[in-house]
């Protein structure tokens, strides 16, 4: 009987450490990934059937509230701004002069064609808000120790309701995600790689989303160049900017 | 003896009244029935063809491998050259492009920000090009509820069902949102032209119709089309001279591994419509089959009470000499006149029926909000040459076997019984 009291209390015992150290290791993957603020240039890549488009833009971001992104090439899409406040998105065209609001269904639909959707470019929030995270193990993936945690959404209003992802055990930054809709179908992976130490964090430059539901090669995103804890005015983030 | 025949129908009414009410009947049936049917068929044919399919079809191999999805990004390119090519080497066919596409239609209010916004899906047709049949052959013109057909470059049409629920008037002017052939965003303001209802749910619910032009500048589909189609001569869809058509095309391109090489397709290949076809064939043929049972059923039965009721008059004529044989005969020749004037009524009602419905037609729009088929809710009945005789040889046949059965009763009466039987 005490043999059995000891047992049960070393698996108990087990499993709070392995939460904790999941936590623990979200904790510090946030701390990397996540800021008070950011202003990033990046190009994003999408391989068509007949041929490849790359556009480049500057995205200026407040927490996981605000985000105003401004494409600068190529010339079908410069101008092109898009804005989300809070949960509400739009996107301005200055071909037509006009401010579109995304809402709705449309949130899921794909970014100028890539594997991104627009609640992708929405959802900046901490995963600790997010997720419960459980270690699954320990896996190398290119030729990088990872430990391998699973998320389960706690809160309803997230675009994925589970995630695998294999976080770098000495940099703590995630080098391969899985995203899982509710029914446990793989939606989303996403490869993140060329990791470089920025503002005294890890942060992965480039990023290649595959949609599993398509036929794609999967879409390039390189961040060129990238700042944090910046201040950015207040007027960035409001639609009369779209227009200017 | 013809003539002593006639005059015992003509004048004993009893004898051909309900034989001849029976095979009236039942030919009308077959005859009015396959008419609709045919109407039904060409409707469907017809509509399908117009705005889905075309009697003939190119695209790239690589869009029809996802045709449901209506792919821009597998489209075709250089169509000015294949549509020239196609003009040369198939001079009686129309040629005209095609774009299907999706997006979102914004509508703004005052401040120019979303007022609402829907989705859509959208076709773009060959208007404005000078001799293009394209408004005519989806009858545009008789569709519009209010405003008017487009008549110059960014000009829209919508579907009434999306302008009521969105209060979208002609004038109006409206952001569509969608992507290009090659994925980038697409944005364009247009003026609506008009508002139209084709009275065809899967066309109302959300459509717009643009102009091909207009389309291949938002989409980025320059010289590019998703869909050539085909319409062969006067309109009328031929199975065989299509499968021709398509058939020596295609031969040109068997070498070709591209992807994106061209290939042809004809209506019976698309959207089940060759299934379509097999089924209509083959409930016709039933229907006809159905018809020769049924009547000489019941036909064979009045046979049977007819000769009950002429039993002394057969057993008089064989007391009299008369041969079994030739009773019999008679009685053959008979339903034959009877047949033949039960069929001429019955296939000259049905056939002015289908007259006259090929005129007016039946509306069942009020039936029809939710089907999703591709089908004008006003269906006319089609005459066709096979209506003079789907009916007739069907219904004169059904009388000849039925009396042939009923008359066997004549080879069972005894001659030595007959006078004792007339007593």
């Amino acid at each position: 009987m005490r043999k059995l009291i000891v047992l049960l209390f070393i698996i108990a015992f087990t499993v709070s450490v392995s939460a904790q150290d999941a936590e623990q290791i979200i904790q510090e993957v946030d701390k990397n990934i996540s800021a008070k603020s950011q202003i990033a240039e990046s190009t994003m890549t999408v391989p068509g059937k007949r041929n490849s488009r790359t556009m480049t833009a500057k995205s200026y971001t407040i927490g996981d509230e605000k985000s105003f992104t401004e494409y600068l090439s190529p010339p079908r899409e410069k101008g092109t701004k898009m804005l989300k406040l809070d949960k509400e998105m739009w996107v301005y065209s200055p071909s037509t002069d006009r401010t579109i609001m995304i809402s709705g269904h449309m949130l899921r639909q794909s970014v100028m064609g890539s594997d991104l959707s627009y609640e992708d470019m929405m959802e900046d929030r901490k995963l600790t808000e997010m997720y419960t995270p459980s270690l699954a193990g320990e896996e190398t993936i290119e030729g990088r120790k990872c430990y391998v945690i699973t998320l389960t959404a706690k809160v309803n209003d997230v675009a994925y309701h589970s995630q695998k992802m294999w976080v770098d055990t000495e940099r703590f930054v995630p080098l391969k995600q899985e995203l899982y809709a509710k029914s446990g179908q793989l939606l989303k992976q996403i490869r993140l790689s060329d990791i470089k130490r920025i503002q005294n964090r890890w942060f992965p430059m480039k990023m290649v989303y595959q949609d599993m539901l398509k036929d794609g090669k999967g879409t390039e995103y390189n961040i060129t160049h990238i700042e944090f804890d910046k201040d950015i005015p207040a007027n960035v983030f409001s639609k009369a900017s779209l227009k200017q | 003896m013809h003539r002593f025949l006639w005059k015992g129908i003509i004048r004993d009414r009893s004898r051909s009244l309900l034989p001849v009410l029976v095979v009236t009947i039942g030919v009308f049936a077959v005859v009015f029935s396959y008419g609709y049917i045919q109407g039904m068929l060409d409707n469907m044919i017809r509509t399908t063809a117009d705005f889905q399919t075309g009697h003939l079809k190119v695209v790239t191999r690589a869009y029809l491998e996802n045709e449901e999805q209506k792919p821009n990004d597998l489209a075709l390119l250089g169509v000015d050259t294949l549509q020239k090519k196609l003009t040369e080497e198939f001079p009686e066919v129309e040629w005209t492009p095609r774009i299907f596409f999706g997006g979102l239609l914004d509508i703004p209010d005052s401040n120019g920000e979303t007022k609402a916004q829907g989705p859509v899906s959208g076709t773009a047709y060959d208007l404005l090009s000078p001799g293009s049949h394209e408004a005519r052959r989806i009858g545009l013109q008789q569709s519009l509820v209010a405003g008017h057909v487009i008549q110059q470059s960014n000009e829209i049409i919508i579907s009434y069902d999306f302008a009521d629920r969105y209060q979208v008037r002609p004038g109006d002017t409206v952001t569509f949102f969608g992507s290009t052939m090659y994925g980038s965003m697409s944005f364009a303001n247009y003026t609506v032209a008009g508002i139209v209802r084709f009275g065809i749910g899967q066309l109302d619910r959300g459509a717009v119709i643009l102009d091909i032009s207009d389309a291949r500048l938002l989409l980025d589909m320059d010289n590019a089309t998703g869909e050539l189609f085909g319409f062969l001569p006067g309109g009328l869809y031929n199975k065989e001279q299509a499968e021709h058509v398509k058939e020596s095309f295609n031969r040109q391109y068997t070498d070709v591994t591209d992807e994106y090489a061209p290939v042809m397709v004809q209506l019976a290949d698309q959207d089940f419509m060759g299934q379509m076809l097999a089924y209509m064939d083959i409930v016709s043929l039933a229907m006809v089959i159905l018809l020769v049972f049924a009547l000489a059923i019941v036909l064979w039965n009045a046979g049977i009470l007819s000769g009950i009721r002429r039993y002394n008059e057969f057993g008089v004529r064989l007391a009299m000499g008369e041969e079994k044989k030739h009773i019999y005969r008679t009685l053959l020749v008979e339903s034959l006149f009877i047949g033949i004037i039960g069929s001429a009524i019955g296939t000259a009602l049905g056939i002015s029926l289908c007259y006259y419905l090929q005129d007016h037609g039946i509306d069942y729009s009020a039936m029809m909000d939710s089907v999703n088929m591709m089908i004008d809710p006003v269906i006319h009945a089609r005459v066709t040459p096979e209506l003079y005789f789907i009916g007739f040889i069907p219904g004169v046949l059904s009388m000849l076997i039925g009396s042939a059965l009923a008359g066997t009763a004549v080879y069972k009466r005894n001659t030595a019984m007959l006078f004792k039987e007339l007593d």
